[in-house]
């Protein structure tokens, strides 16, 4: 970590550029530049490295072995939790699980919640702006319970109507899951004040964390949510692997989600007994390597500082909105106040699809589609939107690039 | 920027800002919907079938470049054929955009289609191209349930 350490004091683009190898790939003839960051961010060296090492000297089994590689890799797995642990600043590895992803994460929640007994007539509250994600399980769950799904509206800048989480939030409810960051608007949803109010009516919350991972600070104890999921891949961690933090006592009173080896302490024909937390969760061989992937990944990140890292991602989305500003015809698809750097747009006269190819012709990816999104495009009213988003590795000139690819985009299509 | 002319050919550009039989058809008495859950493009196919034969046809919808400039090209080529030359018509696209890229494309014989040759470069827009002809398809065949592309 001795690199990292040199950037705490002082954030250089260039050099943290140099340690990102794709990013030096040509693409269709022209330097990359990559603005889907939304999706899934790039993986440092030190990730690569870290997942390849696990492969070349340390692979094997976890949790069973009495052999030097599986004591090894055991070590692996769990500091690993532990890294996620302290960069979540949960109070106990117990409350970390290793899941796929944030979509496998909450559908963990949705899963085991509805086992412990939802009734017609409860309720779980979600929001307008929701991934499908955050979405479909709790459908599924409503359909599995006969519980009813409400949903708090978004305005017209894509922000949270507080009033109607009020309104919505009632003795019925038995859980709130809401984003914490949008990845089509960019929103930040106040969060803290979320939590508080719905914590005065007893009603648990889970947030949605996977597109707030890449950009904000995740205190778990601050916010005091319940749940908090996120995917590795777009914390420059490796793909398939992401996290489940929920609270110890929540934990517990779940019931497992899938069952298997790892999961359980005794296994006969009559009775099995689970596991102790976190492994209660966490059935058959986890993804090894990819929790090495992610450690590394969650110590660079920590290693530049995510407060660095938020004020120079500010300052790229201040600079990206002023730039795009200019562009005649284009219009901004969520404009609230609080956003991380993720910009929707549309182009009046082309469709957001051709947006993209053409930008990709000049080495520029962005994102266009309604990115999991759909019922944020209707209330927009837009099929699809362009989206742009960045990380800390872009740069001010990548959003010149953006700004002139748009003009020829103009240029060639109207 | 060469293959990116290939795929936007001037046609293609001229058909997306005006496109032909873009309304609604009042005495359609078949009509089809196509939705490409991928990019969002819906497309309406109306017609109006007499005697075996493609009197009006129309189209409606909302979608990029290629899907607006393929149904405005599609309706101008099925006009006033018959339903079976109208279904061939559609094979006939159907295997220029799936061909390989290294095998010519015949001009003569696909006529204004050709335009749309450029797609097989583009595996992502591929769809765009096809989603009104298999909206057609559908319509000729009275299938009134939603067409998708996947």
């Amino acid at each position: 970590m001795k690199t990292a350490e040199v950037l705490k004091t002082e954030f250089n683009v260039q050099r943290i550029r140099a340690d990102f190898p794709i990013l030096n790939e040509v693409v269709r003839g022209k330097p990359l530049v990559y603005l889907d960051n939304a999706a899934t961010t790039q993986k440092p060296r030190c990730v690569i490295e870290a997942v390849e090492r696990f492969y070349r000297q340390q692979n094997s089994n976890v949790h069973r072995g009495v052999h030097y590689l599986s004591e090894l890799a055991t070590e692996v797995y769990e500091e690993a939790r532990g890294a996620v642990r302290s960069f979540l600043n949960a109070r106990s590895g117990k409350e970390i699980i290793f899941t796929a992803g944030a979509t496998d994460s909450i559908n963990l929640v949705a899963y085991a919640f509805g086992n412990l007994g939802l009734r017609p007539g409860d309720e779980i509250l979600i929001s307008e702006m929701e991934h499908h994600s955050n979405i479909v399980p709790w459908q599924m769950l409503c359909e599995r319970s006969g519980a009813k799904l409400r949903v708090v509206p978004i305005d017209d800048a894509g922000e949270l109507v507080f009033s109607e989480f009020e309104r919505l939030l009632t003795p019925k409810t038995r859980l709130a899951a809401l984003v914490y960051a949008s990845n089509s608007l960019g929103t930040i949803n106040p969060v803290e004040k979320i939590i508080a109010r719905a914590h005065e009516m007893n009603v648990p919350v889970l947030l949605d964390a996977a597109q707030a991972g890449a950009h904000l600070p995740l205190d778990v104890q601050a916010l005091d949510c319940d749940f908090l999921a996120f995917s590795g891949h777009k914390v420059m961690g490796p793909t398939g692997i992401g996290i489940l933090y929920g609270k110890e006592n929540w934990l517990d009173k779940l019931p497992p989600y899938r069952g298997g080896g790892d999961m359980i302490k005794s296994v006969t024909f009559e009775k099995t007994i689970y596991n102790d937390l976190p492994h209660k969760f966490e059935a058959g061989t986890p993804n090894i390597a990819g929790a090495a992937g992610l450690a590394a990944a969650l110590q660079y990140v920590s290693a530049i500082g995510r407060e660095t890292i938020l004020s120079y991602e500010n300052e790229l989305l201040r600079k990206a909105v002023r730039a795009l500003a200019e562009i005649p015809g284009l219009r901004f698809i969520g404009t609230a106040a609080n956003k991380v750097a993720v910009i929707s747009f549309v182009l009046e006269g082309v469709h957001p699809h051709d947006v993209g190819t053409i930008l990709d012709s000049e080495g520029v990816a962005i994102r266009t589609g309604h990115h999991c999104t759909q019922p944020v495009m209707k209330h927009f009213n837009v099929p699809a939107t362009s989206r742009a988003s960045f990380s800390f590795y872009n740069t001010e000139e990548e959003i010149s690039k953006l700004a002139e690819s748009l003009q020829k985009v103009r240029e060639f299509m109207l | 920027m060469d293959e990116l002319r290939e795929l936007y050919q001037q046609v293609i550009l001229d058909h997306n800002r005006n496109p032909k039989n873009f309304h609604e058809l009042p005495h359609a008495n078949r009509h089809s919907e196509g939705y490409n859950p991928l990019c969002g493009d819906r497309v309406k196919i109306y017609l109006d079938i007499e005697d075996d034969v493609i009197r009006d046809v129309a189209f409606q919808g909302a979608g990029c470049a290629i899907s607006k400039a393929s149904a405005s090209v599609m309706t101008t080529l099925v006009k006033g054929k018959t339903v079976k030359e109208a279904v061939a018509l559609f094979h006939k696209f159907q295997k220029m955009i799936t061909s390989d890229t290294r095998e010519p494309v015949e001009m003569e014989e696909l006529d204004k289609m050709a335009v749309f040759s450029g797609v097989r470069e583009f595996p992502s827009r591929i769809k765009c191209a096809a989603l009104a002809w298999h909206t057609l398809k559908a319509a000729l065949q009275n299938q009134e349930e939603q067409v998708s592309t996947e």
